[in-house]
Parts: structure tokens; sequence; C-alpha cells
């Protein structure tokens, strides 16, 4: 199982009505290293990273965590077999997620945010979840704001604690789609830094982001997603460096901000 | 003929009554109200297509229909199909159907305007359907919509005064009945509309502590 890597994505298509927005994904996200995702608005980079989180059904093909099929294995005759809901909840239960909106419950605290699911999916004590997440919000800084409510935190605070409650479930994979993307830039500074920070544990993450600093320095890994293919894979230098494709030098156009131009 | 409260002091026992009658009959209808509204609003969120159907239809007719129509039908259209209730229990039945309905409109937008992305974090931190209705989707759906409960219940308390056509023993009936007999007729509706206000303002007064209490969850965000 080693061999296997922590994601494999094979011809996946996803389909909206007659639109196609994903034609046939084929990815490997190495274990314990950080794959980034990158790409114009609608090319298709949530709805992938959706569809391995598993927020959206896939129309075709088939996902791998960790060696597991997700949702659909292969079926006999060429075709896929949906798998029962609770190898699903199993397979799921590998992957955390993080979103652009936080989406923190507004009516628990922090702490109640972070230590909601260890006591209402994995049964732990009321005791046990809050030493956990109090542990959890301690690595992202937070642990003095355990008792605020979101509406009392800011963006960046928002999004650690949005971390730390995925964190607390001790996944394999972690997920982020543009988490800094509606943070000023002073805040979107201290998630990196979380996620830097994660990154360097061993976590295995895929990231959807515009952070082309943050991808070319932490990404192991670059994948450039373009009307719902990938156009080009490789390390950062392989895919920023000269020469590069054509539209990646568009897209740097639009998103390179001059400190990351620095770095490449 | 002078403004006399003197009905007060002669009646001051069966009006008192009276309106622990209708008190109870509001309190009573607006609770199982809105426990069947908010079973009706998530039979027709997460049901099946065949409950959501009827449940629509059923929805469609009370809120159609005047509530005095429907306690009519009930209570005197009732025994024809075998459902023979006395008053009061009609009453309280007519009430609450009526309220299940409003009340389960009031639940559905409030879980139409809980963020999207609130219940996708429940779903990947692996929460199942009835724990996230119970742990994300009532708490969020209750701040969102409870000044409108409040508003719906201020209107149940108003229907109430319905129940009198079928002699239902509350307050408008009881006090109505002492006016016209001694001709007080300014004097008994005085006390009436005094005894109504003061259960709206006991009602906006719950609503009030219960939306400082949850205040502070307001919306951080988007
Ligand atoms: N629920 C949906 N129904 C129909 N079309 C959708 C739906 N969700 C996404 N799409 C379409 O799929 C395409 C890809 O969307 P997606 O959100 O994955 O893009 P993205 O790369 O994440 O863009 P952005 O950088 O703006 O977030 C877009 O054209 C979008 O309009
Ligand atoms: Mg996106």
């Amino acid at each position: 199982m080693t061999s296997s890597p922590a994601i494999r994505v094979r011809g996946v298509v996803k389909r909206y009505g007659a639109t196609e927005v994903l034609t046939g994904i084929d990815l490997d996200a190495p274990r314990g290293e950080v794959t980034c995702l990158l790409g114009p608005s609608g090319s298709g980079k949530s709805t992938l990273l959706r569809c391995i989180a598993f927020l959206e059904e896939t129309s075709d093909g088939l996902i791998e965590i960790d060696g597991e099929p997700l949702g659909y294995g292969p079926g006999s005759n060429g075709g896929r077999v949906r798998l029962p809901p609770a190898s699903i909840r199993a397979v799921r239960s590998n992957i955390g997620m993080c979103f652009q909106q936080f989406n923190l419950w507004p009516h628990m605290t922090a702490l109640g945010n972070v230590s909601e699911a260890l006591v209402t999916v994995r049964k732990f004590s009321r005791g046990e979840a809050e030493a956990r997440a109090m542990a959890e919000l301690e690595k992202v800084g937070l642990a003095k704001r355990a008792t605020h409510y979101p509406s009392e935190l800011s963006g960046g605070q928002q999004q650690r604690v949005a971390i730390a409650r995925a964190l607390a479930l001790e996944p394999k994979i972690m997920l982020f789609d543009e988490p800094t993307s509606s943070l000023d830039p002073e805040l979107t500074g201290e998630v990196l830094n979380v996620m830097r920070r994660l990154a360097e544990t061993g976590m295995t993450m895929v990231v959807v982001t515009h952070e082309i600093g943050f991808a070319a320095s932490v990404g192991s890994k670059i994948v450039f997603l373009d009307h719902g293919k990938i156009l080009v894979e490789g390390s950062p230098t392989q895919v920023f460096g000269k020469p590069r494709h054509a539209r990646i030098d568009q897209f740097l156009d639009t998103y390179l901000d001059r400190g990351a131009a620095g770095l490449l | 003929m002078s403004f006399d409260l003197g009905l007060l002091r002669t009646y001051g026992v069966e009006i008192l009554v009276a309106f622990g009658v209708t008190f109870l009959i509001w309190i009573a209808a607006s609770a199982l109200g809105m426990i069947g509204g908010f079973a009706v609003a998530v039979a027709r969120r997460w049901g099946p297509a065949w409950v959501a159907w009827p449940l629509r239809a059923f929805v469609e007719v009370i809120r159609g229909t005047p509530f005095l129509v429907q306690i009519f039908l009930l209570y005197y259209g009732g025994p024809f199909i075998g459902l023979s209730l006395d008053a009061v229990p009609a009453g309280l039945l007519g009430l609450t159907i009526y309220g299940s309905a409003y009340y389960s409109e009031l639940f559905r937008t409030g879980f139409d305007a809980i963020p999207k992305g609130h219940l996708e974090a429940a779903d990947c931190v692996g929460f199942s359907r009835v724990q996230m209705i119970r742990r994300i989707i009532v708490p969020e759906m209750t701040m969102l919509v409870l000044p409108a409960m409040v508003n719906m219940t201020i209107l149940m308390l108003k229907e109430t005064a319905i129940l009198s056509i079928i002699s239902v023993p509350e307050l408008t009936l009881e006090v109505s009945s002492i006016g016209s007999a001694h001709y007080a007729f300014v004097e008994s509706f005085t006390i009436l509309a005094l005894a109504y206000w003061a259960l709206v303002e006991l009602c906006g007064w719950a609503g009030r502590l219960a939306e400082s209490r949850l205040s502070r969850y307001r919306f951080a965000h988007s």
C-alpha cells in the first residue's frame, strides 16, 4: 500500500447537465507532499477538489484515497460500481477540508467548532474532545481565542480555527480551496504560515490557490488546470521555469505579484 | 352610561379562568404547531417525493383558507367523517394544524437561508443527516427565523379569539358575553384589548430575551 499515492484520480469526468466541467482528469497527489492546483477562474479547480472530498459526485472515473476506492469501485465490464455508504464514510474520514469562506458554525465557539465532531461523530467525551480541541487551537496559535464565537474573530483567525477543526480529526490528507482568497494580505500571511508548518510535519496537502509564491515555495507539485483539463504538471521549476507554456505566462501575468516574482 | 370597570370585580374569577383558557390553548397550539411545522418542513426538504407532495398540498390549503372556515369545518364537519370533538380539543387541534402550516413555511425559508458551506463543513467531518439537523441546522435556523417566529406566535394568539365561534370558553367569548349581558360593550372590549395586549407583550419580551441570548452568534462573514 505504501507505493500508492495518497490520492489517485483516474479519468474523472464531471458534468453539470450538458457542460463538461472536468473532462477526464488523471492526477496523483504524492504522500507527504503539497500539491497545488492552479488555473484561471472557472477552470474546474474547486470542482476537482470537491470531487476528491466527495462533496460532489463524479460523473465518471475513479478516485482512490490511500489505495482505497472513494465512492465508486471498478465494475466488472469496465464500468464502475457505487460503494456502500459505510465504505464512503470510512474513506472520507481520512480527508480534511478547508473552504474559502471558512464555514465555521456561527452558534459555536472556536472550541465548540473544533470539538464538535469529536463528540458527535467520534464519540469522545466532552472533556476529552475539548482537551484535544484545545491542543489543536494551540497549534494554530488560537488557544487564547477558544471561547470566542466566529463573529468575534478576524477572517484569518476563523480560517485557522477551520484548519484546527479539520486537523482535530487526524486526517491523512488536507484539502484547501482558496483558503486565503477572502483575506487581507496581512491575514493571508498568518494562514499561509500555519499551512507551511503543517506541510513541514509531512501532511499530504492539496491546495487550490492563487498565491503563486506559496505554491512555488511550499508546493512540490504544481498542477495547472484549464477548461477542465490538466494543461501542465510538474515541479515548480518545471512549471514556472523558462521556457514555459504560453498559457502559464498569461496566467502569471494576471496573478503574479511582485513579491513572488523574485522566487521564480 | 359611564365607563365602569366594576365588571372586573363582579366577574374577576370568570375572566381570569377565560384568560387562562386562552393562554393555555395559545401556548399549547403554538408549541405543537412548531413541532408539527418542523416535522412538515423536514419531511418536505429531506423526505421522499410521495411525502413531500401531499405536505405541500396541505400547506397550500391551510394557507389558502381563513382560519374561521377551517375551524368551522373541523368542528361541525368533523362528525361526518367520524371526528366528533368537544369544543376545546377541536379548537386546540384546529389551531395546531393551522400553526403547523405557517411554522413549516417559516422553517423552510430558514433552512434555505443557512449558508450551504456550513452544511458541507459538517458533511466533511462526518456528520450523519440526523446529526447535521440536530447540531447545525436547528440552531442556525432558529436564530435566523426567531423574529418571524415571534410574529407568527403573536398571530396565533389573535387567532384564539376565532375559537369563540365554536364556543370554546376563552377570553373573547366569555368577556363579550358578560359585556352584552350588562350592556357594557366598551368596558368589556377594553378589558379584552388589555388582556390580549398583555399576552402579546409577554411574547415579545420572551422573543427579545431569546434573541439577546442568541445575538452573539450572529453571522461573522459573507
Ligand atoms: N453547481 C454547478 N452547476 C453548474 N455549473 C457549475 C456548478 N458548479 C460549478 N459549475 C461550473 O463549473 C466550472 C468550473 O467551476 P469551478 O468552481 O470548479 O472553477 P474554479 O476553477 O474553482 O474557479 P474559481 O477560481 O473562480 O474558483 C465553471 O464554469 C462553473 O460555472
Ligand atoms: Mg474555485
